[in-house]
């Protein structure tokens, strides 16, 4: 047993620390998320260069091969650095062909979704409004319905632009009447792209905890810096507990995605709920401990905030995930929920 | 990233769960303390007899030589056969380790034999009724004499002290140094008329700990682990002495109680009811928060020596978790769980206890707060 990165995946995780430090520094990022439109073609084009989009999408169309753990490495990355990025959106799109796609229908879309070149972007989710970011742009939309899924060409799907609190990605509601419809079962692709999302998560409440962690050292009151004052500590303390939780969960279930498909579903939903609870935890309780500077719009907590609550949203609520899990560990079916 | 059993790591859970169900001694039987310590002593002889026992230790001082990994499988295996425990828990887990670490040849020779059959049981004389959390405040006195020492203090919470024969105690043995150079740790003979155990009884009724009186009580020098004045660190390495496994074990334990919650959700009809759905969720996923983590941990002790900071919080999960999920039950319970015999009633109250015992939760946070987020100290 190792519940650790091997040495390639602890590669793929410093090389993408390293060039996402240097693309996507707070003020670029702020740039992007008061722009129109908060995805740069130039970045994207060096991640699809680095090959990233079709980390997880096999060989044989395109891709890397690798696995959900690798996918989930640069999803953390690109959640800590609060990326701009039509990234997570195509590779739900590929998970989803690739997991529910006739061969004819992967041939056909993997190839531009794993190089970047025609990227897709899909709608996954069981709540009743659909969001799904970085819509505008892609060659192939891929939405999920209930059980099932269909690819829409975007010139037959109507897009409408979602103005959320969180502008460093764009969102869209959209509805399609025709489609073609995906032959098998989406549900194992889902739960991975739940995990990719729990995983930006948890790099968004890394960020959030190590920001209010050097500002607890250097700011002062009292004579002292606050984060002597066990009020502060404590908060920290706990901001850490929420963080490497979510991790562990988030860890777990991108290696029990291929190595243990029996496990994924109780996973992916444990994840996700832990995750999306720690990353509005963790950026809330920062934005506590920074005090007034971080309630104003120049600090940039707040996109991350914003981010990790809408990222919340996604996939299905914390309390849906929960229910989930409560009907998988023994409980039974349960009545209606939110 | 592999989290499945290594083909060793598979062979030996298989070797000790066939053990298990063929020498599982059965349910503790009734008849009060003194029975059931009795029973846990065959129980720990049985282990030992079939090299059980000191999993941990290393086999040339009749342990087993096991991995961190096969340590914590031996703790969820345990709890998974909800086996009794050992009746020498502290012995086992803290005396030895440090009689093997610091400890002359001839202590190794003396103690640790009787520790693995339970022949002789350990308990620990370290907190007071003035240092609990600041532990290194404490003034139990250690004054020398011819060829040994006599000892004179108070020591409190201290587990099987009533059926024990050595005492791993800390006492100040130098008054003028400071704080934590002052100390020597000392195993003392529990069988002298010089130290009075006293029971006491906590809110569950029972009575897991004593108080300890020692007036004059000898201990000769040949009894001193690690050198006078070194009993802080001596004290440090068993307390940092990580118990592996414990929260794989842990967290096994704990599911095995969210079984039991559930079963009584549906018996009692709440089992739909989305309050209660949503609360048992909460406690699945920090039930499996703990066991992930403690595998973290594992693997990053084996790495670089040290668990990683998911280690610095299982304690902090465990206690919350086990507070939270008793605190569930008496609410799904009603009026049964209230009664005084009741098993939800009774693991409620103790549990009030989890983030108070082996480190509060307050000083845990500290802990955290300084060595794993690096903050300045308040003192």
């Amino acid at each position: 047993m190792n519940f650790d990165f091997n040495d390639e995946q602890r590669e793929i995780k410093s090389t993408a620390r390293e060039f996402l430090a240097s693309r996507f520094k707070p003020e670029k990022v702020r740039e992007l998320a008061e722009a129109d439109n908060p995805y740069d073609e130039a970045l994207w084009k060096e991640m699809c260069e680095l090959g990233w989009p079709g980390i997880a999408i096999s060989e044989e169309h395109g891709g890397q091969g690798l696995d959900t753990v690798e996918l989930v490495i640069l999803q953390e990355e690109l959640g800590y650095v609060l990326a701009p990025s039509p990234f997570v959106s195509n590779a739900f799109a590929g998970l989803l062909i690739e997991g529910a796609g006739s061969e004819e229908q992967k041939a056909r879309w993997l190839p531009g979704i794993a190089s970047g070149e025609a990227r897709g972007a899909a709608a996954i989710t069981p709540d009743a409004e659909p969001i799904v970011g970085a819509a505008q742009g892609a060659s192939i939309l891929v939405l999920n319905e209930g059980e099932g899924g269909k690819l829409v060409e975007p010139a037959d799907a109507n897009l409408e632009r979602l103005d959320l609190i969180d502008t460093t990605r764009a969102y869209f509601r959209v509805s399609a009447d025709g489609g073609e419809p995906l032959p098998g079962d989406v549900a194992p692709a889902v739960d991975k792209a739940m995990v990719a999302l729990a995983a930006e998560q948890v790099g968004i409440a890394q960020r959030a905890l190590e920001m209010a962690v050097a500002y607890a050292k250097e700011r002062e009151q009292f004579d002292r810096p606050i984060g002597a004052y066990q009020a502060v500590s404590h908060r920290l303390a706990g901001m850490l507990w929420d963080t490497e939780e979510a991790r562990s969960l988030t860890y777990f279930a991108a290696w029990a995605a291929d190595a243990e498909p029996g496990s994924l579903p109780l996973a992916a939903s444990m994840a996700k709920a832990r995750a999306s609870d720690a990353a509005t935890s963790v950026t809330n309780a920062a934005l506590q401990v920074f005090g007034g500077i971080g309630f104003t719009w120049e600090h940039d907590l707040h996109f991350l905030l914003k981010r990790a609550t809408v990222g919340a949203r996604m996939l299905g609520s914390p309390s849906r995930h929960r229910e989930r899990v409560a009907s998988l560990v023994g409980l039974g079916a349960g009545g209606a929920t939110r | 990233m592999d989290l499945s059993l290594t083909p060793e790591e598979e062979s030996f859970r298989d070797e000790l769960r066939a053990w298990l169900e063929e020498n599982h001694p059965g349910p503790i039987p009734q008849g009060g303390d003194q029975v059931q310590f009795e029973f846990e002593r065959a129980w720990q002889r049985k282990l030992h007899d079939a090299g059980w026992a000191g999993v941990s230790w290393p086999k040339e001082y009749g342990g087993r030589g096991a991995t961190l990994i096969e340590q914590a499988i031996f703790g969820a295996e345990l709890a998974r056969a909800k086996a009794p425990r050992p009746a020498n828990v502290l012995g086992l887990v803290m005396g030895g380790p440090v009689v093997i670490a610091h400890g002359t040849e001839e202590q190794k020779e003396r103690f640790l034999e009787p520790i693995l059959s339970a022949e002789e049981i350990w308990c620990q004389g370290f907190s007071e009724p003035e240092s609990g959390s600041d532990l290194a405040s404490l003034k139990t006195k250690a004054m020398k004499e011819n060829g040994g020492w006599r000892i004179t203090g108070q020591k409190v919470w201290t587990t099987f002290a009533h059926e024990a024969k050595w005492c791993m105690l800390v006492a100040r043995s130098d008054g003028d140094a400071p704080k934590h150079k002052g100390l020597t740790y000392f195993l003392m003979d529990m069988e002298q008329d010089e130290v009075e155990v006293r029971p006491l009884r906590q809110i569950t009724g029972e009575a897991e700990f004593n108080e300890l009186f020692i007036e004059n009580a000898y201990v000769p020098d040949e009894n001193v682990v690690g050198g006078e004045g070194n009993g802080w660190m001596v004290a440090i390495t068993t307390l940092m002495n990580e118990r592996a496994g414990l929260g794989a074990s842990a967290a096994l334990g704990l599911s095995q109680a969210l079984g039991e919650l559930i079963d009584l959700a549906k018996q009692t009809g709440l089992a739909e009811d989305p309050i209660v759905r949503d609360k048992v969720a909460r406690l699945a996923i920090g039930i499996e928060g703990l066991r992930l983590g403690a595998m973290r941990a594992l693997t990053a002790t084996m790495k670089v020596g040290i668990p990683g900071p998911e280690g610095s919080i299982a304690k902090l999960q465990w206690s919350s978790t086990n507070q939270a999920l008793t605190e569930l039950a008496i609410e799904v319970g009603g009026e049964e769980a209230l009664e005084r015999d009741s098993m939800w009633a009774y693991r409620y109250l103790r549990s009030r206890a989890n983030s108070i015992e082996g480190g509060t939760s307050d000083v845990l946070k500290n802990i955290v707060a300084e060595r794993v987020l690096g903050l300045p100290k308040l003192r």
